[in-house]
């Protein structure tokens, strides 16, 4: 077999840019930019067919960390970037990567109309339950007790129950990770990659900074004691009851993914550039 | 970290060295990476710590492969060595690292993971029927204690720092309101 003839393998250092993380040792992040690049080693897919959209935060600084394409957007509008990308090019694998204040306060209605949408993309959510990037502002899954310097004595406010809304609002894939196992996400992350349709990944991703005492998320987090059911029925009871730390895929649905005609047809970019025309 | 049940099953010679070779290439990926953390909140001591540590794990994992002769580690390692649960012995925990740390916690972080590689190939001893893993598994075992060994030797070098921990932050993170 010639050179030419071998299948590439591609490593997980393949996916790793040569820039460095500027997260603060410790945080969760560095471990979800570790799944990201096994997952997509996993999959063996060229860097040049992934494209990594995120919107603004800690969490969303990691498409410069791949090799990957990338496009780090506007605040709460990652999901918008991502399905206008997947519609007009469906061949490329697109993951999106956000935090809670991103994905679920500034771009909380994009979250749920992108999972009504089912355009076959992931979306990944580093969820720590705080602002870190802007210093410890309490997020939609920020606990009411939680006390900081703008919520004195805590919010007070019921959190933001993210895999109700994603399951409740139609995404196709609805699941739960821990970060501080990336080999567990990774797996989950191929699996959420694989399935057709909108894939939401909720990612417990501590701040050792802004909730020093999430480092005991360690000791919380523990496998759902059921396994993945394709009845939506079902999963809305399991999440109901849910205690925000069990780990596992919750729903696989088997809703046929949104592509519209548009990508498909031979589009002709000076036609519509006339209908703009002042 | 894994327990000894996550490990991968060791079935042939191959396996045993494409996992003792990933241990090793996962544990220089993961002193790279404490490294560049070091380098980036400008902890340049302490990089060096994790570079030299990288380095020689690296040195290891040169040795393995070349010790392999015909075997593609490599390539064997991506079909082996898989935990089913957790990370690899030699992996550091990511979470337990700091901007103030010091050399001395950097060279407790590398003797935990110094000792769980040393577990690991102890069970693999207690545990294989086949002789020649057994044979091999035991050469592991020696390295992996020399490497505990040093560890402890570094340490006197690098001596527990004294007063307030890296925990203990004088210049803390200071939520804005």
């Amino acid at each position: 077999m010639s050179t030419v003839d071998k299948p590439v393998v591609y490593k997980q250092g393949d996916y790793k840019s040569d820039v460095k993380p500027i997260w603060c040792p410790g945080c969760g992040d560095y471990h979800v930019l570790m799944s990201f690049t096994r997952a997509f080693a996993e999959l063996g897919l060229p860097p040049e067919q992934i494209v990594v959209v995120s919107g603004i935060g800690c969490s969303s600084r990691i498409p410069a960390y791949t090799n990957c394409y990338g496009f780090h957007g506007v605040h709460g509008r990652s999901l918008a970037l991502a399905a206008g990308l997947k519609v007009t090019r469906p061949d490329l694998t697109v993951v999106v990567a956000s935090g809670d204040g991103d994905g679920y306060s500034i771009g909380g209605n994009h979250f749920i109309h992108a999972c009504r949408r089912n355009v076959d993309m992931t979306y990944v959510v580093m969820d720590n339950h705080i602002y870190g990037m802007t210093k410890g502002q309490p997020s939609p899954t920020t606990e009411p007790e939680f006390d900081t310097a703008l919520s004195p004595g805590g919010t007070g406010l019921r959190p933001f129950h993210p895999m109700v809304i994603a399951l409740a609002s139609g995404a196709n894939f609805v699941a739960r990770a821990f970060s501080g196992d990336p080999n567990a996400t990774a797996s989950m992350l191929v699996e959420a990659i694989r399935h057709p349709g909108f894939s939401f990944v909720e990612i417990l991703s501590p701040c050792v900074t802004f909730r020093p005492d999430e480092k005991e998320w360690k000791n919380l987090v523990h496998p759902a004691p059921v396994t993945a059911t394709t009845d939506p029925g079902k999963a809305a009871r399991r999440i109901m009851t849910d205690d925000g730390f069990n780990i596992g895929i919750l729903y696989r649905g088997d809703r046929r993914p949104y592509q519209p005609a548009i990508g498909a047809r031979n589009f002709d970019h000076a036609e519509l550039e006339k209908e703009f025309e002042l | 970290m894994s327990k000894m049940s996550d490990a991968p099953t060791i079935t042939s010679l191959a396996d045993l060295l494409a996992i003792a070779y990933q241990i090793e290439a996962d544990a220089v990926e993961r002193y790279n990476m404490f490294a560049d953390q070091m380098e980036t909140h400008n902890n340049l001591e302490l990089a060096k710590v994790f570079r030299d540590l990288a380095r020689a794990e690296g040195i290891h994992a040169e040795e393995i492969r070349r010790q392999a002769g015909d075997i593609d580690v490599v390539a064997h390692a991506r079909k082996v060595a898989k935990w089913k649960k957790g990370e690899s012995p030699e992996e550091g925990d990511l979470s337990s690292v700091n901007y103030k740390m010091t050399p001395w916690h950097a060279l407790q972080l590398a003797l935990a993971s110094e000792e769980r590689a040393l577990a690991y190939f102890t069970h693999v001893v207690a545990t294989t029927s086949d002789d020649k893993i057994k044979e091999m598994a035991k050469e592991f075992v020696e390295e992996e204690a020399e490497h505990v060994a040093i560890c402890h030797r570094l340490m006197r070098k690098y001596p527990a720092p004294e007063g307030d921990s890296w925990s203990q932050d004088m210049d803390p993170a200071v939520p804005q309101g």
